[in-house]
């Protein structure tokens, strides 16, 4: 049996540089919302032959109203453009511009104007706050019986720090690529963190239902065991449930990532962060801390 | 249970997922003879617009000089006259939907959007004037102004009631005299009488007809015409008129509408989308099925056969439904395979430990089952609430993923528990049950 709870301290400081840190990347560099809640337009080329030199395509684009636009390289010969939400001429205008000089497809064009940005992103809330609540209630049913010394407000709590720490790390992790590389915040993102939710619930509902099953043998048995090795031997009795089920979900979003297009790419990527980062947090942050809360209150 | 009974029910499933089987893929290839056993009608997937290809355009509708209670109506009729322009198109399944005061029209596999768009967002506005009273100084006038080189003329003819709304059909036509290609109009009941009216009160003058605001023809009035027929001619190639025959046909927009909102996706792009989601969902499976073979043995096989039943049987059901298959749903799909393991690896993990601690075989099963249930069905619990908020809440993208992704938890439930279930109880009272290192 390893013994995860003794190293707890350990778990503590580094989750705690960790969190920091990723507080710290959220509030300096924020996150990039997409074009999904602001409003605007995403086009998708392939050219025929090489792609062109960013400059020279906005030489080609010169007085067009584009507004600004971003350039992004996609694939050996494709191109996306990011820009404000154009009209439909000026779409058309745009890629015969591009067309009679270098040849292309449209592979892709999507434009969102700002009313219907505007709706998503207050639909999003909606959603996203409901989910938590959802949440919050589910959690606070399902420990309503844990027996004693643990009380159910102690479990809630955990899981819902769990909760935040499981889309924490996986949004300082995207505020970090949108920073450095461009990387948005889209829907398909926030859709993939809601299901990290859920994920991470799921897991910290695992390794407590054991805890819970351990300390019920732990009282018939007249204390033979400790809290402690009680709640350690639930941690390694779910360990292999743990890092199968981890495995087995991340093997398909892993081909997922490197197959995917852009919009599933990185729908994948937020769901790897959240189960990588769930897996952690399950085994070495929501039993210890459950031990440290125990220990606390009785010294 | 006893082993009739079990037996009865493992070939009852055979059939079962075999049919599924059937439905979801009816080809069968033997020593390279291709045949085609089809047990049931045939069905296809029906693939999403990023899949196939086409454009989801979201209009918005201008409804100021509507009257509130009107709006409805207003919608309603906008949304005919799409769905009548959007079907000359000839694209499969297209659909055309009212939002509130905004329109949302699918194109699947639609080749040139921006042909598509421009044509659904054009207004034939056929309109007949009648000449002013002052008609014949007006042309005077406006001669004078013509040899004086200007180019602003006084309008001579004034509007009528008589527009494009009470038009009952327009038909393509030829001159019987000079053979030209014309446009015949009939009009509904209201409208012969407007157009009654109307050359019963202008004999021996013109009257105009406007498309578009462009005067087409102002032929001069014989007689008072009954019974609502009329003809255009101008000159028109077949073409023209063909099209605008159609458009006719089609008929004016009740509101003007603004596109505010377009995706379209090359047909290209989305068979590649196809092919990676595919690839993807493959390559996972078999990477899975590796794993479970190696860390699980024998139940490891059993699970893969399982989590293969589940699959057709996942897929028939998105045959049946039918589901509409987006890059997003299979994204859930995919994943809900991955799920679906999860269910068996609890079990499994149970039972093993079961095993270890000294059980019989069928003990071991039984409490394997009975106390891994729980744990799967508080884990799945939470996934479906979050996938029924997104579900309701949802943009298409949202509702697809949040769609496959819960029919596959329940499915996935069901293969764990039902299947899987049976096949391990077939093992109970064998000689495999006696080799350990198959199951621990």
């Amino acid at each position: 049996m390893i013994p995860f709870l003794k190293y707890r301290k350990i778990y503590f400081v580094f989750s705690g540089i960790l969190i920091l840190g990723s507080l710290v990347s959220l509030i300096i560099f924020g996150l990039k919302p997409g074009i999904d809640f602001t409003g605007g337009s995403i086009l998708e080329l392939e050219f025929k032959d090489a792609r062109p030199s960013n400059q020279e395509i906005r030489e080609r684009l010169a007085n067009l109203p584009l507004g600004e636009v971003i350039l992004q390289p996609a694939g050996e010969k494709g191109l996306l453009l990011r820009m404000k939400d154009i009209s439909e001429d000026v779409h058309q205008e745009l890629l015969s511009r591009l067309n009679e000089k270098w040849g292309l497809e449209q592979k892709q064009f999507e434009l969102i104007g700002s009313t219907i940005g505007q709706e998503l992103k207050q639909k999003t809330k909606i959603v996203i706050i409901l989910a938590i609540l959802s949440m919050f209630s589910y959690i606070a049913i399902a420990f309503s019986g844990v027996p004693r010394p643990i009380r159910s407000w102690q479990a809630g709590a955990i899981t819902i720090f769990i909760l935040f720490h499981d889309v924490l790390i996986p949004l300082a992790v995207f505020s970090l690529l949108g920073k450095f590389y461009g990387i948005q915040i889209t829907i398909p993102v926030t859709v993939a963190l809601l299901t990290v939710v859920g994920y991470a619930i799921n897991n910290v509902v695992v390794v407590f239902d054991r805890v819970r099953e351990n300390l019920f043998k732990v009282s018939r048995r007249g204390f033979v065991e400790t809290f402690e090795e009680a709640l350690n031997s639930a941690v390694n009795q779910t360990l292999s449930r743990q890092i199968n089920t981890s495995l087995t979900t991340l093997f398909p979003l892993i081909f997922m990532f490197f197959l995917g297009g852009e919009t599933i790419k990185y729908f994948a990527l937020a769901l790897i962060l959240g189960i990588v980062t769930g897996f952690y947090s399950s085994i070495f942050l929501a039993t210890p801390i459950l031990i440290s809360l125990l220990k606390w209150r009785k010294p | 249970m006893p082993k009739k009974k079990l037996y009865i029910i493992i070939i009852f499933i055979l059939i079962f997922v075999f049919l599924a089987g059937n439905l979801v893929y009816p080809y069968l290839k033997i020593f390279g003879l291709s045949v085609e056993p089809q047990f049931l009608p045939k069905k296809d997937f029906k693939l999403g617009l990023d899949l196939q290809g086409g454009a989801h355009l979201i209009y918005q509708a201008d409804l100021s000089a509507i009257e509130k209670k009107d709006k409805n109506e207003a919608m309603d009729g906008l949304r005919d006259v799409i769905e009548r322009r959007v079907n000359f198109f000839g694209v499969g399944e297209p659909l055309v939907q009212v939002q509130g005061e905004r329109l949302i029209v699918e194109l699947p596999g639609v080749r040139d959007v921006s042909e598509a768009i421009r044509a659904l967002g054009k207004t034939p506005f056929l309109e007949f004037k009648e000449p002013k009273e002052n008609y014949q100084e007006i042309l005077e006038k406006n001669k004078k102004l013509l040899e004086n080189g200007e180019k602003e003329l006084e309008e001579p003819f004034k509007s009528t009631s008589l527009t494009g709304r009470y038009l009952k059909k327009a038909e393509l036509g030829f001159d019987n005299t000079t053979n030209e290609p014309v446009v015949l109009l009939e009009f509904n009941e209201e409208g012969a009488k407007v157009f009654e009216e109307l050359t019963e009160k202008n004999v021996g003058k013109p009257v105009a007809m406007y498309l578009d605001g462009v005067l087409v023809s102002a032929p001069n009035v014989q007689e008072k015409i009954s019974g609502g027929k009329a003809r255009i001619t101008g000159n028109f190639t077949i073409d023209e008129t063909k099209e605008l025959v159609r458009n006719l046909n089609a008929g004016a927009l009740p509101v003007p509408i603004k596109l505010i909102s377009q995706k379209n996706v090359g047909p290209s792009l989305g068979k590649i989308s196809l092919e990676q989601s595919l690839k993807a969902g493959i390559f996972g499976f078999l990477a899975i099925i590796l794993f479970m073979i190696l860390f699980y043995r024998l139940p490891g096989i059993l699970a893969s056969l399982a989590l293969g039943i589940y699959i057709v049987l996942i897929l028939a059901i998105f045959k049946l439904v039918p589901v509409t298959l987006t890059l997003a749903g299979i994204a859930g799909f995919i994943l809900s395979i991955g799920m679906a393991v999860d269910a068996h690896v609890l079990i499994f993990s149970r039972t093993r430990e079961e095993l270890r601690l000294g059980k019989s075989f069928s003990a071991a099963l039984e409490q394997g089952f009975k106390r891994a249930w729980p744990a799967i069905r508080d884990g799945n619990l939470t996934t479906l609430i979050v996938a029924a908020i997104l579900f309701v809440f949802g943009t298409s993208f949202v509702k697809g993923f949040a769609l496959t992704l819960s029919l596959g938890i329940l499915m996935s439930m069901f293969t764990a528990i039902f299947i899987t279930g049976n096949f391990l109880n077939i093992f109970v009272g064998t000689r495999f049950e006696k080799i350990s290192w198959l199951w621990k």
